[in-house]
């Protein structure tokens, strides 16, 4: 019985270990202090956001909303098949994003999860990694939740994950020694030589980002960021660079998602 | 590539001068610049672009490399009768580019011709 009790003591006290710290997740940046990426932007690229015809992510958008219909594979079968109207079925999808898939186990972006999509339901030609095709697919998903919060769940088996992602975020890292929060979280607002640093927000992924003539995947964005910090970028499909999202997305948990957005 | 977006007014009428705004999906490479693998992209930009309007060129362009990605162009040209514009492009590989877009012109409610 004595026994039986101290080992029931043992579990909780690993309950209280492990489950403790992630309960209390401290915020280092209040979440009545978010600014989207676009606040720290110039007048010219918040024009061009907001300008509903000049926006070139429109591009994509009409590219994302034509592959939706198109059919695919032996099937015959289009995303709109199954899904229907992506404004309507896909509704909030993008603000739940990375999350782990229930069959797999795995951590997936929502660009993993059109490629999921279409290799094992649709059955379709792959698509390409950051091709034009898949992030217009990832824009027009992302559209239908246009102004929602971010809200990704960091539970259950999303917590070792999120656990990471915050060890990413803080650690120092390249050439530079730097971290993401040293930037991000500590100096947001002050200028890096001519650049605003801002939060290092998530919430207008894929982004149209002037620098890349083009439409760009929050991982895209993420592999630059080890560049400025002369670390060795993450490779595609690293599940590292999935955990630094998901810490990402949950940072910035409530911040409204802007689709299409512009960047510098 | 070749996918393009053109914007008129919603109502015009004959006579008018209209600004007509025009966005062409091109990625302008400078051939100064490398892919996500690191390689040089060989230059590729819009070497001319023609606007066409009622058998009549209305705009005319020569991009060359020191204009942006997706660019965007606005210009203004007169309509009189409904008819459509013709957009045309092309670029250092050879590739052109079409867009036709229809121009409709509303008749002034005046005086009826039987007055």
């Amino acid at each position: 019985m004595m026994h039986k009790w101290l080992r029931w003591c043992g579990v909780m006290m690993c309950w209280m270990c492990f489950a403790a710290p992630a309960i209390a997740q401290t915020r280092q940046l209040p979440q009545a202090q978010l600014k989207s990426g676009l606040a720290f932007a110039g007048a010219d690229v918040r024009a061009l956001q907001a300008d509903e015809f000049g926006n070139p992510a429109q591009l994509w958008l009409a590219r994302g909303a034509q592959r939706w219909r198109e059919p695919q594979g032996a099937g015959g079968q289009s995303c709109q098949s199954c899904h229907g109207d992506a404004q309507q079925s896909m509704r909030g999808a993008a603000t739940r994003y990375p999350s782990v898939d229930v069959k797999t186990g795995q951590l997936l972006n929502l660009e993993d999860r059109i490629l999921q999509c279409r290799s094992q339901q649709q059955k379709g030609p792959e698509l390409l990694r950051e091709s034009d095709d898949l992030l217009a697919l990832s824009l027009h998903v992302s559209r239908a939740s246009h102004g929602m919060p971010l809200r990704v769940d960091i539970s259950g088996p999303a917590q070792p994950h999120w656990q990471q992602g915050q060890r990413q975020f803080f650690e120092r890292q390249g050439q530079l020694n730097l971290s993401c929060a040293q930037c991000h979280d500590q100096n947001h607002g002050r200028r890096l030589y001519t650049d605003a640093l801002s939060q290092g927000q998530p919430n207008g992924y894929p982004v149209y980002r002037l620098e890349w003539q083009g439409v760009g995947s929050l991982e895209r964005r993420l592999r630059s960021c080890f560049v400025g910090v002369r670390a060795e970028p993450l490779a595609w499909g690293a599940l590292e660079s999935r955990q630094l999202s998901l810490y990402l997305m949950w940072r910035g948990e409530g911040l409204p998602l802007e689709v299409p957005a512009v960047r510098k | 590539m070749g996918n393009a977006r053109l914007l008129l007014p919603e109502s015009m009428a004959p006579g008018d001068v209209v600004k007509a705004r025009l966005l062409v999906e091109h990625p302008m490479h400078t051939g100064y610049l490398q892919d996500l693998q690191g390689r040089l992209v060989a230059r590729n930009v819009i070497l001319l672009l023609t606007c066409d309007y009622g058998g009549r060129e209305v705009f005319r362009v020569e991009p060359s490399s020191g204009i942006a990605g997706n660019p965007l162009f606005e210009f203004f040209f007169r309509v009189q009768n409904p008819g459509e514009l013709r957009v045309r492009w092309v670029d250092d590989r050879g590739l052109a580019g079409e867009l036709l877009h229809p121009v409709t012109v509303q008749v002034p409610a005046g005086p009826s011709a039987g007055a």
